[in-house]
């Protein structure tokens, strides 16, 4: 049996009288790839803003690779890190002097050493004096990953990792992402909207409805489980009809 | 608390004047087109013979006024330039503390005014021939007090922006000129009529701009006027962290950080 990685226990937020996560419990285990899954406006993002200490939870309790969030939220994040198409790094600043900041902001010791390195795996050295700005959409993907990996972490964050990517930089990306599961034992919890890709990454899916929990488990089980030909149906049935889209 | 990523929060905004003429050219476009302006006025009075003191005053006052609106605009812009590269999220979730993030600002203040202090010095200097360490040793308190008040306006602003993302943006450049008026920056506070006289006396500005008309007319830094400002920045200081925690705290509560960057 897997360490827990994440464990959320009966998290709530309200916002003002909207309750947008509604009493939820799910736990992540170490070197899992966990999909997050729900239409827009499921509450995804806002669990992933509260395991990620930006946004506060109105009740519930989280554990972190052990640690109370947010409670030890330095602690944490000095061990995780986040990705999003949708949070850019600065475009003015070149490829190598935002990751040399993020270096620096997670204390990486011996940066060069270890931004070359990560330079090579997703092969961007010719982009380092780039302006990221001038990056198309897979280099930028390429780059956020690699700020994503910068301190080694044991649970990546990632929003829609692919999202807005041509399915070859979209294929590159799942496979380094692959890759770097099988060995680095990482952690990822991601989201996405796109469910071949989730069918093919994702050691397990738990999936989000109007801030609850109506599935949770290995994709192909989900789908069996209600008689749906994929999980493209699936996501279909029940953004569409909610629970009554599943019988 | 890490210097290392209070230094790291500078090095991007380091990285980011040098790549725009438009942040370059902030630095000293501004205070230069003021010093030239009051430079030359004063100048022209003085020639005159109508104040004798008048140069020293309106030069010393404009240095020290500019010191201080610079440094409180470096620090609400530099929050504001995270928000308008879409970085917010990315700093924080990273380890950096909200103490640093904030001290971080005020350095970045420091930075700057540095810069644009130093060149309009030199500027009054070789124009006008008006030398502002002739404040000599006084010139360390008073720059010091300014300096931190500046510190605690810019970082009540950036609390203000924090909460109402973008639409207050216009305080970081606004907000400072209200002291400019009541704080008798370029005159004494016996102008003001007697019944404001206790009320501009409640922040710093018009006890320091005294002590600095004091000193140029060759009296003593007067020590109640230093005791009353350094008191006030102390208030005032702790006063902008405490809001600013509040605000951030309220903007966590509400997922504004997130909404911020949309």
């Amino acid at each position: 049996m897997t360490s827990d990685a994440i464990e959320v226990q009966n998290l709530t937020k309200t916002f003002g009288t909207t309750t947008a996560i509604d009493d939820i419990s799910f736990r992540v285990g170490a070197g899992e790839i966990v999909a997050f899954l729900g239409p827009n406006g499921a509450g995804k993002t806002t669990t992933i803003a509260i395991l990620l200490g930006l946004i506060e939870p109105t009740r519930g309790r989280i554990r972190v690779l052990g640690r109370a969030m947010p409670q030890e939220r330095q602690a944490v994040l000095s061990r995780v890190n986040f990705s999003s198409p949708y949070v850019a790094l600065p475009y003015d600043l070149t490829v190598d002097e935002n990751l040399e900041v993020f270096a620096r902001l997670y204390g990486v010791v011996d940066r060069r050493t270890r931004l070359r390195s990560l330079a090579d795996l997703f092969e961007v050295a010719h982009l380092w004096t780039r302006r990221t700005g001038l990056l198309s959409s897979g280099e930028m993907a390429r780059v956020n990953l690699i700020k994503a990996l910068l301190n080694d972490p044991e649970i990546l964050f990632l929003d829609e990792p692919t999202a807005a990517l041509d399915p070859a930089a979209a294929d590159t990306v799942r496979s380094l992402l692959v890759r770097l599961k099988e060995e680095r034992g990482i952690t990822i919890f991601y989201t996405s909207h796109n469910m071949r890709e989730v069918e093919r990454l994702s050691t397990r899916i738990v999936f989000l409805h109007d801030g609850r929990i109506v599935a949770d488990g290995a994709a192909r089980e989900v789908v069996q489980q209600y008689g749906k030909k994929d999980l493209e149906e699936f996501f279909v049935a029940l953004a569409r009809s909610g629970h009554q889209g599943l019988s | 608390m890490s210097w290392g990523r209070i230094w790291a929060l500078n090095l991007r905004q380091l990285f980011l004047m040098r790549r725009s003429f438009a942040r370059i050219t902030d630095l000293f476009y501004w205070p230069l087109l003021d010093l030239f302006f009051y430079g030359f006025l004063s100048l022209y009075l003085g020639t005159e013979g109508r104040v004798p003191l008048l140069a020293g005053v309106l030069l010393g006052a404009l240095i020290l006024w500019d010191l201080f609106f610079r440094v409180q605009q470096a620090i609400s812009v530099s929050f504001l330039t995270e928000l308008w590269t879409r970085n917010l999220i990315n700093i924080f979730v990273t380890p950096v503390t909200l103490a640093e993030f904030v001290v971080a600002m005020m350095l970045w203040g420091m930075i700057k005014i540095s810069i644009t202090a130093t060149l309009m010095a030199a500027v009054a200097f070789v124009l006008y021939q008006f030398n502002i360490f002739v404040l000599g040793i006084s010139l360390v308190p008073l720059v010091t007090s300014l300096i931190v008040f500046a510190w605690a306006v810019g970082t009540a602003i950036t609390a203000v922006i924090l909460r109402y993302g973008q639409s207050a943006e216009t305080l970081a450049w606004s907000l400072a000129f209200l002291f400019q008026p009541f704080g008798a920056v370029f005159f004494p506070v016996s102008v003001y009529p007697p019944w404001l006289r206790p009320v501009l006396l409640i922040f710093p500005l018009p006890h320091i701009f005294e002590g600095m008309r004091a000193v140029l007319a060759g009296q003593p830094l007067p020590s109640p006027q230093l005791v009353w400002a350094f008191g006030l920045d102390a208030i005032y200081l702790l006063g902008a962290f405490a809001f600013f925690a509040f605000m951030f705290s309220l903007a966590r509560r509400r997922g504004l950080l997130l909404k911020l960057q949309d």
